[in-house]
């Protein structure tokens, strides 16, 4: 009972995301039922509009940015938190981990109200990626920490006794010890960065990344058929980066010897 | 000071500044706004408690703020009564080698376009939707319902859905950690297996299960796309009154107040949740 159950909770889990391939092979403007045949011009159309070009370019500009300095930033807190000690730390660290538990709205907006009106600064892309690295960082810190943990310090304390200096100890054993904790942060981070609407809605100038646009067309029924083209391609990119993922996190885990306790979060 | 604190507070330095400049600063920056007023287009920066005075006793904000305390709760008990078989099903029944597999099927929906998946719902419960074709083919109604979309339990419905895998985690990590000796003696000490889960599976479970409460009730206080895309006007939450007061009405300081006591009442029920929690645990946490 408890199976089957589990199997019905898969099913609700699923649902919305098995309709996407349905619409977007489905020959009609309208997305709803009865279906009206095969076809595959929202996949053509979806290569011809330049709007959607140029708003999938800046939301992979901004997520590759996004990624790369929150994990920047989210290495230097998960290797203070792991391996030192040191006074203020419990509030350091809750303040950079408070917006995995503040709603975006308030991030959005309190960053709204700084910039437009205490600074009077222009909305661009920079704005909207400043924002995504705050909550990005978080995540790469919550998997850089288990990473730091995994890490045996008798490691880094046999390179110094051979004579490394901590710089080339750092680059030498630390380094490519996590570095499988750093590609699942970078790819993590992209895809939240990549995914996030409600700050990028706020934050934004002239230049959409690519949810702001979605939402702009969910009000032009016209062209949704395309957008389920693009969210099947999508979806299957997700999935195959979260496949990377795994894979890469399951490898890092066996390099450092310890038993596979699952899981991204 | 000791070498490891300088190390520790130099390489903590870089990022604690960045939230402290992006996120401490901007959070005082908007309780500095929730005092001022806003005529037109200048703002009066003379502190005033008027913009609380006025959400507080107005019924339209009253209303709307209380609507979304009531469906966040909703959501979140509904979500983690949904979610405890789940997880409970990956950590007891599942073998150890499969789990992961299991928790990557369980998150992969979570990381697809959160505004696809929206549009998604309204299309299985719109009027020509999924749903009601499906309920009419099956001849259970004649006329499609028009109950399903565009009110407070559409919202309920799709957040749920959004929320799960927020949910079944931490309650997995929780089950995860029970020493499955205690289980064995619970039932060599007499009890049958439904009295072992509920005197002894669920109490150790219970700091998952408030983990969860609170993961799922926070965010989606604040949620703005799912009441805006199938709330209707009767499902409308607070980020909604909070957006259209900075982009719609122009009156800014309205919203910062509005995210403020948002802000304070998510932080009040938190603590109290975790209160009660530890209360009930009778201090064993």
């Amino acid at each position: 009972m408890l199976r089957a159950y589990v199997f019905l909770f898969l099913a609700f889990l699923y649902a919305p995301i098995l309709l996407l391939p349905v619409f977007a092979f489905n020959d009609g403007t309208v997305i709803a039922f009865p279906l009206n045949g095969f076809t595959t011009r929202w996949f053509s159309e979806m290569t011809r509009s330049r709007e959607l070009h140029a708003a999938l370019a800046n939301s992979l500009t901004v997520a590759a940015a996004a990624s790369i300095l929150s994990v920047l930033l989210g290495l230097a807190a998960a290797r203070a938190n792991v391996r030192y000690r040191f006074p203020g730390k419990a509030a350091a660290m809750g303040l950079i981990m408070l917006p995995l538990v503040l709603p975006e709205i308030i991030v959005a907006t309190s960053l709204l109200v700084v910039v437009v009106r205490f600074f009077e600064w222009p909305l661009t892309l920079w704005t909207v990626t400043a924002a995504h690295v705050l909550i990005c960082t978080p995540f790469a810190v919550a998997i850089l920490n288990a990473s730091f943990q995994a890490l045996d310090p008798a490691m880094e304390e046999a390179a110094i006794d051979l004579g490394e200096n901590r710089a080339s100890t750092f680059r030498l054993i630390t380094l490519p010890l996590v570095m499988p904790g750093i590609v699942a942060a970078l790819l993590i981070s992209f895809t939240i960065s990549l995914d996030e609407f409600i700050i990028a809605f706020f934050l934004t100038g002239s230049d959409p990344t690519l949810p702001v646009y979605i939402w702009s067309l969910l009000r032009f029924p016209k062209l949704l058929p395309v957008i389920m083209a693009l969210g099947t391609i999508l979806v299957i990119l997700s999935v195959l980066i979260l496949a990377l993922a795994e894979w890469n996190r399951r490898r890092g885990l066996a390099r450092a010897g310890v038993k596979d306790t699952g899981g991204f979060l | 000071m000791t070498q490891d604190s300088r190390r520790g507070l130099a390489l903590v330095a870089p990022p604690l500044g960045y939230a402290v400049a992006l996120l401490a600063g901007p959070l005082l920056a908007i309780f500095l706004f929730s005092f001022w007023t806003q005529d037109y287009l200048t703002i009066d920066r003379t502190p005033t408690l008027g913009n609380y005075r006025e959400a507080l006793s107005d019924p339209i904000y009253r209303t709307i703020m209380l609507r979304s305390l009531w469906i966040s709760a909703t959501v979140t008990i509904v979500t983690v009564i949904l979610a405890f078989p789940v997880a409970y099903y990956v950590s007891f029944r599942i073998r150890p080698d499969r789990k992961s597999f299991w928790l990557f099927l369980i998150t992969i929906p979570f990381w697809t376009s959160y505004l696809l998946r929206i549009f998604l719902w309204k299309v299985i419960l719109g009027y020509n939707g999924v749903m009601n074709s499906g309920l009419i083919g099956l001849r259970i109604i004649d006329e499609p319902l028009t109950a399903l979309l565009y009110n407070a339990n559409a919202v309920i419905i799709t957040l749920s859905h959004a929320f799960a895998p927020f949910a079944i985690l931490p309650i997995f990590v929780a089950l995860e950690k029970i020493d499955r000796a205690l289980l064995e003696a619970g039932r060599d000490l007499g009890e049958s297996a439904a009295t072992t889960f509920l005197r002894v599976t669920l109490p150790l479970a219970m700091p998952g299960v408030v983990a969860a409460l609170l993961i799922v009730f926070i965010p989606t206080v604040g949620d703005y796309v799912t009441p805006a895309q199938v709330g209707g006007s009767g499902g409308q939450m607070i980020a909604n009154m909070i957006q259209t007061q900075f982009l719609g009405l122009n009156n800014a300081p309205m919203g910062a107040t509005l995210a403020v006591i948002a802000m304070v009442l998510v932080t009040i029920i938190s603590l109290a949740t975790v209160w009660l929690a530890r209360r009930l645990a009778g201090g064993r946490t």
